[in-house]
């Protein structure tokens, strides 16, 4: 084995060393999944309770006002779809983005691959998201919402997988500049916040209408995500534009995200 | 020295290593969004460029054990940094034909939350073992760190040495080609140095090549064959690791104290006499800041009174570096010619006989009355560092600095 070590490395996706590194994967994903339920009495309940305490809570206050009828879902089933892929997207890049910083006295000790840390964050992320699709299930079941079974995993599967690709990319990016500018500690959190608005978790975005807004709207990657995986079990047929529009603005989050990642990570030790 | 047969290529090959850093004026420990935005804007102001290592080109040779000797903010960390691939270098080469696994500190990764059980896997994949070979070592690992009994227990409740005691056996049980180590040994009981130290002479004689930097000379001397000595980010010396540490100190003497008081430097001062000169040396009579384990050393000083002054105490204190006093030397007992001072310069010599144990001290010096009221005093004028190796002989003190500060000439008998 034979390798140099150069002040400009080429620039690649580096996919071969993180799969040498495939076991630190586990390690950090496993460690922060320890971490987050240590001395906690309800330890992995929170991953459900968080879901559906905040489903109750905006379907007590919002249920009313929100509601339209052409929703052909029980009001709490469409909030929990909704709110099941945004909390994976919210805690992957809340996670992700602030990855670096707090791992910054491992960074400056030790060499691997450096994406593996905004990755495990965003598959910790996962982990709670699939807890929760246990009470999912479970209210799927109660609203005896029917269901075609291959309908339904294949759209799931669509929205887990745009929503893990977003927020890994996105969460990418904000790490790499969260590590230069600190700024990025407070920018985060109001970003989160912001689009939650903009997305169709406790509204649904009207399709018929070709508003300025729809297409502001799309341009967030959740829209896609939350759309198609409440495709799964909604029978309304969706935009083909705007869900092209945010699919492509996730691409071009994952790439950019990537991208700068890469560019920048050499010298995150010196920054952290 | 071993001669290395033509077909044995170096398993590191270091070449024209450089690394710069930009100093900005004013340049906060980390960028804001807004200075960076109006930088657009801006032309630079002006930065400075600081070499942390000016290039720096050395082959490493399969089960070489080398020795990176330097002083403080020598560059010796920074490439260690660049060798483990932690930061680029700025420009130059390595090419490297071997697996690195380096231990910059021990315990990375460590959590507090985590039992002991589960931080050795974190910590051995973090330095890049396979699961596998955890498992496999489990037991060794467990039984060298001595705390069988805890491995359940959450690292937070764990005592600091038991914690290092932890991290420095998953650390011994790497396996790589190429081990890099910086300062390690610095850490841990007594007893536990020495362990350490035995590990890392099983491991060098294994065959794998390391690198290692520390100021512990006597482990430097004992462990590593080749040595390196580095000063202000340039490679001075390379070659027999003795030489390299009899390079270090004289060139350290070389480097020391100017031995100019500047006149603030006082803490206490009643304008009556000012220190203006201090300086130390060695045995041999040469200016130093570093002085062999057990051997003489004389403190000179120069005092400009601006009075006849028929009586005076004069005191010279050692501390540590935590601030904490630990010798206190002074004239009162001697004749009264050596008490007295006359207007204008004075020169006086204090011979010193080191029994301090290695380690970095610094010296206070002070006048005062006969009735102990300060005429002035000046702290922590001049550091020294006391090595562990004597001069002579090749005897040294193998262990660091934890032993205690002082070593009380003693005399021993025994009956039987």
């Amino acid at each position: 084995m034979e390798y140099e070590i150069k002040s400009k490395e080429k620039l690649t996706l580096g996919l071969g060393e993180l799969w040498q590194y495939r076991e630190l994967f586990y390690f950090f994903t496993w460690r922060d999944i320890k971490i987050k339920y240590k001395q906690t009495v309800l330890g992995f309940a929170w991953a459900v309770l968080q879901p559906l305490i905040m489903m109750l809570i905006f379907n007590a206050f919002l249920g009313t006002k929100l509601y339209d009828a052409s929703i052909p879902l029980p009001y709490p089933i469409f909030i929990f779809s909704g709110l099941l892929l945004w909390n994976f997207f919210s805690t992957g890049i809340s996670a992700a983005g602030t990855s670096m910083v707090s791992n910054a006295d491992i960074i400056k000790k030790i060499y691997f691959p450096r994406l593996i840390i905004p990755i495990s964050s965003v598959l910790v992320a996962l982990f709670d998201f699939f807890m929760a699709c246990i009470l999912f299930i479970i209210l799927l079941a109660y609203y005896q919402i029917s269901i075609h079974l291959f309908h339904f995993f294949f759209f799931s599967l669509v929205g887990i997988l745009i929503t893990s690709l977003s927020s890994f990319g996105l969460g990418s990016l904000l790490a790499a500049l969260n590590i230069k500018y600190r700024d990025f500690r407070y920018i985060i959190p109001f970003m989160v916040q912001a689009l939650l608005f903009i997305s169709p978790v406790f509204y649904q975005i009207p399709i018929a209408r070709n508003s300025w807004f729809n297409y502001f709207a799309a341009i967030n990657p959740m829209y896609a995500a939350i759309e198609l995986f409440r495709k799964g079990i909604m029978y309304q047929p969706l935009n083909t534009n705007l869900i092209a529009l945010s699919l492509f603005s996730s691409l071009l989050l994952l790439i950019c995200g990537i991208y700068y990642f890469r560019k920048t990570e050499a010298y995150f030790a010196d920054l952290a | 020295m071993l001669i290395w047969p033509e077909y044995m290529k170096p398993i590191l090959e270091i070449k024209n290593i450089s690394k710069k850093f930009t100093i900005g004026h004013g340049q906060k420990p980390y960028l804001n969004l807004r200075d960076s935005l109006v930088s657009i804007f801006q032309p630079r102001i002006s930065s400075e460029v600081f070499f942390a290592l000016k290039s720096i080109s050395f082959d490493v040779y399969p089960g070489e054990s080398i020795g990176i000797i330097g002083k403080n903010g020598a560059g010796k960390s920074t490439l260690l940094k660049i060798l483990s691939k932690i930061t680029p270098p700025s420009s130059g080469k390595i090419i490297s034909r071997g697996r690195i696994a380096s231990l910059l500190e021990v315990g990375t990764g460590f959590h507090s939350e985590l039992s002991g059980r589960e931080n050795i896997f974190l910590n051995g994949s973090i330095l890049g073992m396979k699961k596998k070979e955890i498992e496999n070592k489990f037991d060794e690992i467990v039984d060298f760190s001595g705390t069988e009994f805890f491995l359940d227990t959450p690292l937070k409740h764990y005592s600091s040495g038991m914690k290092l005691r932890l991290a420095f056996a998953v650390a011994a049980f790497l396996e790589p080609e190429i081990l890099i180590i910086d300062e390690v040994l610095a850490v841990g009981d007594a007893d536990f140095q020495k362990k350490c130290i035995g590990k890392m002479e099983d491991v060098s004689k294994s065959g794998r090549t390391i690198l290692f930097v520390s100021h512990n000379m006597a482990s430097m001397r004992a462990l590593c064959s080749k040595g390196l000595l580095i000063s202000k980010g340039e490679l001075i010396y390379s070659g027999k690791m003795n030489e390299a540490i009899d390079k270090y100190i004289s060139a350290s003497s070389k480097a020391a104290h100017s031995g100019e008081i500047p006149p603030d430097a006082s803490s206490t001062n009643k304008g009556i006499a000012k220190f203006t000169k201090i300086v130390l040396k060695g045995k041999n009579g040469v200016a130093t800041d570093t002085i062999h384990y057990r051997s003489m050393m004389c403190l000179d000083f120069e005092v400009n009174a601006l009075e006849n002054l028929p009586d005076v105490m004069l005191d010279i204190r050692i501390c540590t570096p935590d601030g904490l006093n630990l010798v206190h030397a002074m004239n009162k007992y001697t004749s009264p010619e050596e008490r007295a001072l006359k207007k204008g310069r004075n020169f006086i010599h204090c011979g010193l006989a080191n029994q301090l144990q290695p380690g970095q001290y610094s010296f206070s010096i002070g006048i005062h009355y006969p009735d102990g009221s300060t005429i002035e005093y000046v702290e922590n004028i001049l550091n020294f560092n006391v090595l562990n190796i004597a001069d002579e002989n090749n005897e040294g003190f193998n262990y660091n600095y934890n032993l205690c500060y002082v070593r009380f000439e003693s005399e021993w008998k025994i009956e039987n």
